[in-house]
């Protein structure tokens, strides 16, 4: 399975640059973020492949890299019975990636979770709103940078 | 009144009930439509589960969930502590079936560190997962009921999960958040005694479960309010990221026991119950099989068991024995330096997802090396399940809205993490 | 209240009603399950017939709280989830107690974080803090017998005056309206 990925992506996409990465039994395939919706329709659409079921997506904070975030996308292939991790390197300045609910849905409220915790906007994502905290709060708290009690006052409490 | 508009109100939360895709046409419609808010604080949103419906007269139009009333911040906190520490925490995720939580977090940090616990030890976890189903599903079954009004099925499932909590309490220490299992297998053995009193609580409890099933599977009234309601289809349900019985309810044949077999589950014989409907009165079928099913792994699971150490003897990753540490020179460095500094695994990342009762849980944990996860994602069942709420909703009346809800069994504390 | 307060006398016979009114209130109390998180499965299992709450008096948890006299917080609550608790609080009518059920909502409890409240007595008055992660069914039973301790020894004088309404605030407008 891994060698008919490997061969498929390389065949179809000549121009992109894949890196394919193999630790615990696990592959892990890295690109450019530019590409990631005609990837992604591919690997859901091509026989043979068949990524149907996206299971998580998150980011994780490097914090002193250049490329500060890097987007991590879990999908599984039903038929094959395989998992995939495709991940993009996200900036900080340029904080933000094309949506990938238009090919599963499963990825609506994942990337809204995404957008709370780091900030990484999606473009055209349907509806991109705060997922866990409050509409009016200003933070993202699984950025680094974020102490891990709290900023105090963020949120009000009511009076007793 | 008017029908309201975009520009009246404020709030995005509500801007987005008021522009949602409306494609329901009611004949005879009144002119009024009312934004209901079916609040954090419900008798039956199963935990603090806010939705807010657009309704027309009974029938709910638009949907539009809000979580986050139960967001403890576990992400950020992991990445504070040492992996030891965490146990504790995974426990109040899917907090009624905590063993099997802990499980799933064992196995996703030993595939990191690249250790595996002595096979006593898988089986006793594979025990205390299947028991923990049972206790699940026994109360998503109970909620369900005494959502559609049959109240007494609830308290018959709560009798039956005594009896299992008992269980917990003598092989864990404690009955409820039982943070039973270790890095490198599980924290105490099981002796036979228990063994037999678990093989003899099992032979009484399928009576028991038939009893309960009498009083539903031919109430008339139980099936009228449950078939038909909440219909998603297979292509759907693949899309929307369900997994667990809720998928099984629709046709499609997953569970990761058989998918990406863990622990000894390739070695138990079991059955797989799919049903192709996909209204609640499936996914009610699917839980009330699956207990039937655990059944029959609990019972080939103590026939299997291997005699055996249950935690690892690899002294940098697993904590030595007590015994040892009081007595010993090495043992005690040993535990001072996992204590203080954690196990430092080698750097890497690894998701590992397990069946729990209410579907695929999944730890993502990405390491640097030190004693503490650089970052840990908890995939939730829940979290993907409440996604297809306003799908799933849309032409039905309001008390449909409870059954949808109790049906897909969400758990707010997994779901809020 | 009208009655009760031109007998506040103290003598035998107000006393015996007073007391008496006390134990009716403290053998019945009916609670208010505001179950958040785990400790609420905890709460359900002193309710199922094991633990059985019932047999207190707490025959009914009923979730409206205008019905109820005792409100058990059961769970972590957020910084979201405090202006519910407080509105929900505020709805009920006096005499009401509080039991902070587990450590989540005595102090915090195991979740040091950005989101959780550091005790709800930051912001509700509490009568009986309930110990433990979650507390066993027994140790909410013990902390119900506690607060029916305090609920027999309350007296008419200890409940506050309600608050006075000026008649202007309440006047309703009847003209036709304008839409």
């Amino acid at each position: 399975m891994k060698e008919l990925l490997k061969e498929k992506l390389s065949g179809h996409f000549p121009n992109i640059q894949f890196e394919f990465i193999e630790q615990f039994d696990e592959l892990t395939l890295k690109f450019d973020k530019s590409a990631l919706i005609t990837v992604c329709e591919f690997l859901k659409e091509e026989d043979g492949l068949k990524f149907n079921f996206c299971e998580d997506i998150t980011a994780i904070d490097w914090a002193t890299r250049i490329n500060r975030f890097t987007l991590v996308y879990h999908i599984f292939s039903l038929e094959n019975k395989f998992r995939l991790c495709v991940k993009v390197e996200v900036d900080e300045t340029e904080c933000s990636v094309e949506t990938v609910s238009s090919i599963w849905k499963a990825a609506n409220w994942a990337e809204r979770e995404v957008f709370d915790m780091y900030g990484i906007t999606f473009v055209n994502h349907p509806d991109l709103r705060r997922m866990y905290m409050p509409e009016e709060f200003e933070h993202h708290p699984l950025r680094k940078e974020y102490p891990l009690m709290g900023i105090p006052g963020a949120v009000p409490l009511p009076k007793k | 009144m008017q029908k309201l508009t975009k520009d009246d109100v404020h709030p995005k939360i509500v801007q987005a009930l008021l522009g949602a895709d409306v494609h329901i046409t009611i004949d005879d419609a009144l002119e009024n439509e009312m934004i209901l808010n079916m609040g954090p604080q419900h008798p039956a949103t199963h935990g603090v589960l806010r939705l807010l419906l657009r309704l027309d007269g009974e029938t709910v139009i638009a949907c539009v969930p809000e979580l986050g009333y139960l967001h403890r911040g576990y992400e950020k906190m992991a990445e504070n502590m040492s992996y030891m520490e965490f146990i504790p925490h995974t426990d109040r995720l899917d907090y009624i079936s905590p063993p099997a939580n802990n499980v799933a977090y064992a196995l996703a940090v030993e595939k990191l560190a690249g250790i595996t616990a002595p096979p006593r030890a898988q089986y006793i976890r594979m025990l205390l997962a299947e028991l923990a189903r049972m206790c699940s599903h026994l109360v998503a079954i109970g909620a369900l009921a005494m959502d559609v009004g049959a109240l007494t099925v609830f308290l018959w499932g709560l009798r039956e999960r005594e009896k299992i909590m008992d269980f917990f309490d003598v092989i864990c220490g404690a009955r409820f958040t039982t943070s039973y299992t270790r890095i490198g297998g599980v924290a105490s053995d099981v002796t036979s005694d228990t063994m037999k009193n678990i093989i003899a609580f099992v032979d009484q409890f399928e009576e028991k479960f038939d009893e309960m099933e009498r009083l539903l599977n031919g109430n008339r009234i139980f099936i009228e309010r449950l078939e038909g309601v909440g219909v998603i289809s297979k292509e759907d349900a693949i899309d929307l990221g369900f997994t667990g019985p809720n998928i099984r309810a629709s046709g499609v044949e997953f569970d990761l026991r058989r998918a990406t077999p863990y622990l000894f589950y390739n070695e138990m014989d079991f059955k797989i119950p799919v049903y192709t409907e996909g209204d609640c009165l499936a996914r009610y079928f699917v839980r009330s099989d699956e207990l039937r099913e655990s059944v029959k792994i609990i019972r080939q699971v103590i026939d299997k068991i291997p005699n055996g150490e249950v935690m690892l003897n690899s002294p940098k990753k697993v904590l030595p024995r007590k015994t040892e540490i009081y007595t010993k020179m090495e043992e005690l460095i040993h535990d001072f330096m996992i204590v203080n500094f954690g196990i430092n695994p080698p750097v890497g990342e690894v998701y590992h997802a397990v069946e729990n009762p209410k579907g695929e849980l999944g730890f993502y944990i990405v390491s640097k090396g030190e004693g503490h996860p650089w970052k840990m994602k908890i995939r939730s069942p829940s979290f993907a399940n409440l996604q297809a709420i306003p799908h799933l909703v849309k032409g039905h009346m309001i008390s449909d809205v409870v059954a949808i809800v109790g049906s897909i069994d969400p758990i707010m504390g997994e779901a809020d993490k | 209240m009208g009655l009760e307060s031109k007998l506040i006398n103290d003598g035998f016979f107000t006393t015996t009603v007073d007391a008496l009114a006390a134990w009716a209130r403290e053998s019945s109390v009916w609670p208010m399950p505001m179950g958040i998180s785990c400790c609420a499965i905890e709460m359900m299992a002193s309710g199922d017939p094991k633990y059985d709450i019932s047999r207190f008096g707490s025959e009914v948890m009923r979730f409206t709280p205008r019905q109820c006299d005792l409100m058990i917080v059961a769970g972590t609550v957020t910084y979201k989830m405090a202006h519910v608790v407080k509105k929900i609080f505020d709805q009920m009518p006096e005499p009401k107690w509080v039991i902070a059920m587990g450590a989540c909502t005595s102090t915090g409890g195991m979740y040091r974080s950005y989101n959780v409240v550091q005790g709800i007595d930051q912001f509700l008055p509490v009568d009986v803090y309930a110990a433990g992660c979650p507390p066993r069914p027994e140790n909410l039973l013990n902390a119900l017998m506690q607060i029916q301790d305090k609920v027999g020894k309350t007296r008419v004088k200890d409940f506050p005056d309600p608050p006075q309404i000026s008649h202007e605030s309440l006047q309703v407008d009847l003209s036709p309206s304008k839409n």
